[in-house]
């Protein structure tokens, strides 16, 4: 891009007076991403889920060696030694390769939940915002039962009816973390159901999953982004330590909080294999927390309030 | 202003540390002298009736509250069976009928008198309530309609037993000295009968027992305490109280015992043994278990069926580089299918690695260029660990070996399903008698698919054995005790030289204690630990 | 701000009129309560159900003949439809019966009798740090706003967002106990002080204090401090993060504008009018945070075997015990329930606001 075009840009980014609704659109989006930039800590947290996802998509040509490739003359070797950056483990695998070939655990078990929990948060939120009545009592109730329910305890309970394994545990995941969302969505559709310009969309004629779709699912996002974001590490946490029960990611499968549940009974001699993987999980849910308080304060009108 | 807030925020924090630093005087001090206390895993105790109890927690508890007619010295494991509550007993002319004189002057933990009535009652009621260990009683004929006559005290002091048919009265007696065949106490039992259930719903969270200690409280899946009950006929206790609280992890375990917050871990790794070695006040405890690692070749594959090809793989385990590197002080070489310390143990280790004899082997079987095959293990690492070092070994005489790893339940329902080439695990006897691995290692009736005999290891393998099946049903027989042994001991040889199995291993249990802590006796192959025999 | 005119006048009268209207409000959250109660142990239920375990077999074991295991499974009613079962079920649970534990062979209801009390122990001291510490550190960031410590508050917070409870606890128990032995190790006491005490509460440290015996109260003191600070450092993140946000605006109300126009001196604005107005809303989210740690907090539970409730329905679920697993779920959800309400109440009944809308 040149220079002269990279002006015209910004110029058209900040003018006052946008000429459609995409440009309007695309200057909120600028302005926000202004007020990011100047935060440091947000950024900060970028940079590390940046890393992660490159980490992730990238894998095999940054781990210096193969995963899962056993070398029992060569186990709990300390950081440095014989070539492993960060030590070996148990089984005399790179617990390097190791991480980096978990951190596409870690972002798969990421893109799953946000795909899940927060799309279903929003259909029941909305849906019971708008329609009201007898839909939203019912729809409430079965939010609320399941806000009732001991969270990890929920998630250990569908893990153990399916079954062991990864996708298990995003779903089970997904099943305990979806009421928050479709409160939140709720009480945006609540807010803007009678405003005028629903009003007059519905007075054109249009359905109630038009306009739920059209217009109310717009207007949440942006909160739901901020609350993904924050919930992010928490999610990660909650898999990890599904990884740590057993009850995750299975062995050998290179899953974080796997490593740290086998490298748990090496501790006291061997703190390493505990304890790189468990600095993985900290730094990556930090990024998200940093993000998401960048975000929040971006996105969220009344600022610092949660 | 800035140093004021920096001052409250400081001063709470300090003030949290200060709580934290303050006890630690106190939580480094040792034990009390007359207190035994014991990081274990015991959350397989999931309740306390003896005529329940398999596991091994369980039988560690049964074996200090209860008493048996006979018994092992824990001194000397080797005399074999010795008085217990029975003081003598007599085998009659029709080598059937045993009759017992119990001990006078004993008393249950209620004060109630222990009588052969008592005896009578707890070995009926474990057959009565049939659950998981009676069959170590019911293989001697009894059931639910014959007890009445099978099992009969004739006054307070005598108890008569008669089983089915003859035999060895060794094994009945060995079979005598099993948790199972603990004695309750009758009259406090009964007291809390409800629907007919013969106390069972109360006995699996009381106990009511006539042994050195008594239980005082269980916290299922965290602990147990136990006191010591003074007066007891083989010497009170020394150690007034007994705690032994579930610690999971080795590494916690090897924590508190170098801290001195333990006297006893029971459930160190080899990594965490070889650590506190050399911390002062400590010293690790070798005791020879039941548990026999091996692997086996199934017979339903041709070329697995060849008896050159069965001795080859005999000598292509490396028994001593295992037991040297990754299985140190948790396993030693042994080569027959009796547990050393067991009547009839054959010490014998004919086989060591040796590649160029496998080879001829193979070779005179017609695979000099060796061939693959697969081996079914469980996920665990040691049996992994093995599998890796038999692999690389195999290799060596040009047999490729590719190993399926699965859960305990998949591969142990291959190999009972007899789909399988080579299977790696374990085996531990359920009652210290060498019928119970006899049984299952060098006996199989009915070698047919339907039989379906899938409990006994010669069959899953699909290994027929007429002669060696008349040789086993012979030893359970024979009244000779010496003679049987000696019969067990040329079974074992012989299967050593013919059979599928390649028989590595048994299992050392290493036990951590405090230097102060003598007498920790954990009952090798054939017994439980005892917490009376200990001293300070 | 006119209506907290009401709050300050004392009582206001009750006319009959409120009184229904009261009398209505009470009744639409009792139902509310009812169901959102009814519907947690029909999903505990059929999670019991639907678990590829077969409860009969954990009940007779695995050598039992074909009669045994029909008598018993006709004796545990699985013969009847589904809706009798949860029927039976509800029915038992009205009258505090929630049948057998499988592993303990106790009566579940005294199982959680006896894992509760170290859970509640754990999440009261972790709670009180939580408190102790976050409010004041949220307060002060409000009153500094875009300081150092404002900044040092919120990178503090969300770095207790971001750690793995069970990492840092093993890290905490390696170092504190295993390295320094500042700490006592796993569990909530010495082991040889096991069951010294006569159990009143079953709070160990309040127990201790009724024994009289202080040995046992710092043996138990040392052994609850690094897993409730652990614990504590998540509640103090939420709470000084939630304190902070209320304070914030609080601060920028008029009457705070116009005492310190007064003069009032900064301490006196701060805790004497601002922070009073933000009690009331704090003490909700202190209330849910505490209910979060009542939960029982499975991973802090394992790693410093501390025999709570969370540990209770773990290992019970991980060995199909289901009767101890929808026992000990129920009585989290109607804990949970209960404290949701019990803050809402307050929140209600204290704040004018609320209470108009």
């Amino acid at each position: 891009m040149t220079q002269s075009s990279t002006r015209s840009l910004t110029r058209w980014l900040r003018t006052d007076e946008p000429a459609s609704r995409l440009q309007a659109r695309c200057i909120q989006v600028y302005n926000g991403w202004q007020d990011l930039r100047s935060n440091k800590l947000a950024m900060i947290g970028l940079i590390i889920i940046l890393g992660l996802v490159v980490t992730a998509l990238f894998a095999p040509f940054l781990a210096p060696q193969d995963p899962y490739a056993q070398d029992l003359s060569r186990r709990l070797l300390a950081p440095g030694q014989d070539g492993f950056l960060l030590g070996s483990d148990e089984l005399g695998r790179d617990i390097l390769s190791r991480i980096i070939h978990g951190a596409g655990t870690t972002l798969y078990i990421v893109l799953l939940v946000t795909l899940t929990a927060p799309v279903a948060g929003l259909i029941v939120g909305t849906v019971s915002g708008y329609l009201g009545g007898w839909t939203d009592a019912a729809l409430m109730r079965i939010t609320d039962i399941f806000l009732a329910f001991p969270k990890l305890i929920l998630a250990l309970a569908f893990v153990a009816a399916l079954g062991a394994g990864i996708e298990n545990a995003v779903l089970a995941i997904a099943l305990t973390s979806w009421p928050p969302y479709a409160r939140l969505a709720r009480a945006e559709t609540l807010t803007v159901r009678n405003m005028d310009y629903i009003a007059a969309i519905r007075l054109q004629g249009a359905g109630p999953i038009r306009i739920i779709v059209g217009h109310i699912w717009p207007l949440c996002v942006s909160s739901l982004i901020v609350r993904v974001t924050l919930d992010m590490a928490g999610i990660i946490l909650t898999a990890a330590g599904l990884g740590f029960l057993g009850l995750g990611a299975q062995p050998p499968m290179a899953e974080w909080g796997a490593m740290i549940s086998s490298g748990r009974k090496y501790i006291l001699d061997y703190w390493w294999v505990a304890t790189m993987p468990g600095l993985a999980i900290f730094i990556v849910s930090l990024g998200f927390n940093l993000l998401g308080d960048g975000l929040r304060d971006v996105l969220d009108p009344k600022k610092a309030q949660s | 202003m800035k140093i004021r807030k920096l001052i409250a925020g400081a001063g709470f924090l300090a003030a949290s540390l200060a709580v934290a630093v303050t006890p630690t005087t106190q939580s480094v001090a040792a034990t009390p002298d007359d207190m035994l206390v014991i990081a274990n895993r015991i959350d397989d105790m999931v309740q306390l009736d003896p005529a329940e109890i398999f596991e091994f927690a369980g039988m560690d508890l049964s074996q200090n509250v209860y008493d048996r007619l006979v018994s092992f010295d824990p001194h000397d494991l080797s005399k074999g069976v010795v008085p217990g509550l029975a003081e003598s007993w007599t085998l009659g002319d029709d080598g059937m009928t045993y009759t017992f004189t119990m001990k006078s002057g004993i008393s249950f933990h209620s004060g109630n008198p222990v009588t052969a009535y008592d005896a009578e009652f707890s070995l009926r009621r474990a057959v009565l309530l049939a659950k998981t260990p009676s069959f170590i009683l019911t293989q001697f004929g009894f059931t639910a309609d014959n007890i009445n006559e099978t099992i009969k005290a004739v006054d307070d002091k005598t108890l008569v037993i008669k089983t089915d048919k003859k035999y060895a009265p060794s094994f009945v007696l060995n079979c005598l000295t099993a948790g199972i065949a603990a004695i309750v106490d009758k009259k406090l039992v009964m007291e809390n009968e409800k629907d007919g259930d013969l106390g069972h719903e109360w006995l699996r969270t009381n106990s009511a027992g006539s042994g050195a200690y008594k239980l005082v409280k269980w916290k299922p899946g965290d602990s147990y305490i136990l006191e010591a009950v003074p007066g007891y006929w083989r010497g009170d206790a020394k150690m007034k109280r007994v705690v032994v609280r579930h610690v999971a992890e080795s590494a916690t375990q090897r924590l508190m015992l170098e801290k001195g917050d333990i006297d006893v871990a029971r459930n160190l790794s080899a990594e965490d043994v070889k650590s506190v070695e050399s911390a002062s006040g400590v010293a690790i405890d070798n005791d020879l278990r039941g548990r026999i690692m091996y692997f086996s070749l199934n017979q339903k594959n041709p070329v697995l069926a060849k008896p050159k090809v069965r001795q080859a793989f005999k000598y292509l385990a490396d028994y001593k580089g295992m037991a040297d590197s990754f299985l140190k002080g948790q396993y030693t070489v042994h080569q027959a299918f009796l547990p050393l310390t067991y009547l009839g143990e054959l010490k014998d280790q004919p086989f060591s690695l040796n590649v160029e004899k496998a080879k001829a082997l193979l070779a005179e079987a017609g695979h000099a260029d060796g061939f693959e095959v697969e081996m079914i293990v469980r996920n665990a690492q040691e049996r992994l660990d093995i599998a890796q070092s038999l692999q690389n070994t195999f290799a060596q005489a040009g047999i490729k070996l590719t190993l399926s790893v699965g859960t305990g339940k998949q591969i142990l329902g291959r190999y009972r399903d007899r789909d399988f080439d080579i299977y790696l695990g374990a085996w531990g006897p359920d009652y210290p008698d060498p019928q119970t691995n006899a049984d299952t290692f060098s006996h199989n009736p009915d070698n047919r698919d339907e039989a379906k005999l899938t409990g006994k290891l010669t069959w899953r393998n699909g290994w027929d054995i007429p002669e060696m099946t008349k040789m086993t049903d012979a030893a359970v027989v024979e009244l000779d005790t010496a003679k049987r042994a000696g019969m067990y001991v040329q079974i074992q040889k012989d299967h050593q030289a013919t059979s599928p199995f390649v028989i590595m291993f048994q299992k050392i249990e290493q036990t951590g204690r405090r230097t102060n802590v003598n007498d920790f006796i954990t009952g090798s192959a054939v017994s439980d630990v005892h917490y009376w025999t200990v001293t300070k | 701000m006119t209506e907290s005119t009401d709050v300050t006048s004392g009582q206001p009268a009750v006319s009959t009129g409120r009184l229904s209207l009261y009398l209505k409000k009470i009744a639409s959250l009792f139902f509310t309560v009812s169901l959102t109660l009814l519907g947690l142990l029909l999903v505990t239920f059929l999670i019991g159900r639907v678990m590829p375990i077969d409860p009969v077999l954990a009940v007779v074991g695995k050598r039992a003949s074909n009669e045994v295991y029909e008598a018993a499974r006709l004796s545990m009613g699985l013969d009847k439809p589904l809706y009798h079962q949860f029927f039976v079920y509800i029915t038992q649970v009205f009258q505090g019966d929630f049948g057998k534990s499988l592993l303990t062979s106790n009566p579940v209801i005294d199982d959680i009798a006896r894992v509760f009390p170290a859970t509640l122990e754990l999440a009261t001291v972790a709670t009180l740090i939580g408190v102790l510490v976050g409010v004041p550190m949220g307060v002060y960031a409000a009153a500094s706003q875009g300081s150092w410590f404002d900044q040092f508050v919120r990178v503090f917070g969300l770095f207790g967002y971001s750690m793995p409870v069970f990492w840092i606890g093993l890290i905490g128990l390696l170092i504190f106990y295993g390295m320094l032995g500042w700490v006592g190790g796993p569990g909530r006491l010495d082991i040889f002080y096991e069951d010294m005490i006569p159990t009143i509460t079953g709070m160990i440290l309040i127990d201790s204090l009724i024994a009289g015996d202080m040995t046992i109260f710092w043996n138990a003191v040392s052994h609850i401090i690094l897993p409730s600070l652990i614990l504590g450092y998540y509640s103090l993140a939420y709470i000084s993060r939630m304190t902070r946000s209320f304070m914030l605006e609080e601060l920028a109300s008029e009457y705070v504008i116009t005492a310190r126009v007064k003069g009032m001196s900064e301490q006196a604005v701060l805790w004497r009018h601002a922070f009073r107005n933000v009690l009331i809303p704090l003490i909700t989210v202190i209330a849910l945070s505490y209910a979060t740690l009542l939960e029982g907090s499975v991973l802090t539970e394992t790693i410093f075997a501390w025999p709570g409730l969370g540990q209770y329905i773990t290992t019970s679920l991980l060995s199909a015990d289901m009767n101890a697993v929808l026992g000990g779920t129920v009585v989290v959800g109607i804990l949970f329930v209960g404290l949701n309400l019990l803050s809402d109440f307050l929140y209600k009944i204290v704040d004018p606001r609320a209470r108009q809308s």
